[in-house]
């Protein structure tokens, strides 16, 4: 009785199909002729890396802000750990954040403080029992899972994008997020580094058992770390689907992502 | 015109709530104390120079032009207690608070921007640090209690600017020049001016703060906020100046 069900369905990474994010007709704009978001349903499961594609300014940035109300939707409704996160005071909110990595487009390092001090400033203020050896072990330990280890005492005017967008990254990881927000992970990098942030992202979750969002214009980048692929048209998930089975989509604009 | 006075009144309304959210941050826990002396650090400790030549030459200036008028009553033993009052009561603190919204309020105004602008206070907020504690409390406390230090400095090396000053044209000693200036002053020529200079450094802030916290999207917009923070808190240290004197004229 119990084998009826074989765990056959359980596609790639995901361990089990409890949504980690649900998004139910989520409505943003910008003044009253410039709607960017009418009605993004989306969800995401545990474990799951989801690749959000669209054209520029189709809205993914917000959405996601969203997601962690850096920018207050104007309707709908936002689950993440089954949590409303619309109704949540201010310090629940940041219970949540705090289990929320979130990799900005433009990595977003404190200019003032060196890799060192970026990495020990959030995980200082969240772990505040910590020792100081503890401290500089966890940042060691992150800097070399991005291959930076020999940055650390640099300031980030010193870095190049992409050693920024890898200390970004390693920002976030720190604080051992259980789900993660990127952003454009691999945009203005070459197709090397491109590919080894793809697949540091693989890493993390595989790893971490993170649940993923993954904001891409770079179709490598999509293919090896989706598990799911959404397309974002007119404030609307267009379409939803695998990699093979967009890339085979009647749709001709769809198609036009994967040339 | 409707749009202009709508404006004017939600900016009124904003302003009145950043103020009010540092009231409420202030005295609640935790407190970024490293960081509060690190601002004092790079307000106080950094203007002094700056602060010391401009109070220098304000003293020295004063004491070489108002001679000749002193001199044409005979009264030229006046000179350093007319000096030393107008510097303490109005010149210094005044010039001062001027100088530290050049450099202090648009520095922190251009601070906070170009951190808005390149998303490092949305990363302070979705790690769940709360950036207005950390940036803006800390900024305004600082300023708050800088100010005031950096005019007791300029008013001294303001009043020794006047006897170099006294000494180019005449030979008073130092001990005799030091207590005509004391014996010239009283508790309502130190005090009043005094408070007044933490309602500069606290609005010095505040401006440069809010100005940089509420930059738009964009690169421009830092040098806007920053623009606009020294054109405002040049113009509140004036109306404050202007009030602090009616005030102190109405009760003493
Ligand atoms: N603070 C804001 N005020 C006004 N309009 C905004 C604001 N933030 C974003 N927008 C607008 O919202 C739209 C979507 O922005 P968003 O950053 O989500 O785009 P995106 O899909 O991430 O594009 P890209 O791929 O270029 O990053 C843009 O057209 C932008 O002009
Ligand atoms: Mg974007």
């Amino acid at each position: 009785m119990i084998q009826e069900e074989p765990n056959i369905q359980i596609p790639n990474n995901t361990e089990n199909s409890v949504p980690d994010i649900t998004i139910k007709g989520l409505y943003k704009s910008f003044g009253e002729n410039n709607p960017i978001l009418q009605g993004v349903n989306l969800t995401v499961k545990k474990g799951e890396n989801l690749v959000i594609l669209g054209k520029s300014g189709s809205g993914k940035s917000i959405t996601i802000k969203c997601l962690v109300r850096l920018v207050e939707a104007d309707k709908g409704e936002i689950f993440v750990f089954d949590t409303d996160i619309n109704t949540l005071g201010n310090s629940q909110l940041n219970a949540i954040r705090a289990r929320i990595g979130f990799l900005f487009q433009n990595s977003a390092l404190y200019d003032s403080m060196t890799v060192r001090e970026n990495l020990s400033f959030p995980l200082k203020r969240h772990s505040k029992q910590l020792t100081t050896d503890e401290v500089d072990a966890a940042i060691t330990e992150v800097l070399e899972s991005v291959g930076l280890a020999d940055a650390i005492d640099k300031m980030p005017s010193e870095l190049s994008g992409g050693m920024r967008k890898r200390i970004g990254l390693a920002r976030t990881l720190i604080l051992k997020p259980e789900i993660m927000l990127y952003d454009e992970p691999t945009t203005g990098l070459d197709t090397i580094t491109s590919r080894e942030i793809s697949e540091l992202i693989l890493a993390i979750q595989k790893k971490n058992k993170t649940t993923s969002i993954i904001i891409t214009h770079d179709m490598a980048c999509a293919k090896l770390t989706g598990d799911r692929i959404v397309i974002l048209k007119d404030g609307v998930i267009d379409a939803e689907g695998t990699y093979e089975e967009l890339e085979k989509s009647s749709d001709e604009w769809v198609r036009s992502f994967f040339i | 015109m409707v749009i202009y006075l709508k404006n004017i009144f939600t900016d009124a309304g904003n302003v009145t709530r950043f103020t009010a959210r540092f009231f409420k941050e202030i005295i609640r826990p935790p407190f970024e104390i490293k960081e509060f002396i690190r601002q004092c650090y790079t307000i106080g400790y950094k203007s002094l120079p700056l602060v010391g030549i401009t109070g220098f030459i304000m003293g020295l200036v004063m004491t070489i032009q108002t001679r000749p008028t002193l001199a044409q009553f005979g009264a030229e033993s006046w000179l350093p207690g007319m000096v030393a009052l107008s510097l303490i009561r109005e010149i210094t603190p005044v010039i001062t608070a001027l100088i530290c919204a050049g450099k202090i309020a648009s520095g922190i105004g251009a601070e906070l921007g170009s951190m808005k602008v390149t998303e490092q206070i949305d990363a302070m907020e979705v790690s769940a640090i709360n950036p207005y504690k950390y940036l803006v409390v800390t900024r305004i406390l600082a300023t708050t209690l800088m100010v005031p230090l950096l005019v007791i400095f300029a008013d001294g090396i303001g009043i020794l600017g006047g006897y170099i000053g006294i000494n180019i044209h005449s030979d008073v000693n130092l001990y005799r020049y030091f207590s005509q200036v004391l014996a010239s002053l009283a508790f309502l020529d130190i005090v009043p001016p005094t408070i007044k200079t933490f309602f500069f450094g606290f609005f010095i802030g505040l401006i440069g703060c809010y100005k940089g916290f509420n930059a738009a999207n964009g690169t421009e917009s830092v040098g806007k906020a920053a623009n606009s923070a020294v054109v405002a808190a040049s113009l509140a240290i004036f109306i404050i100046d202007m009030l602090a004197v009616q005030i102190t004229d109405l009760f003493f």
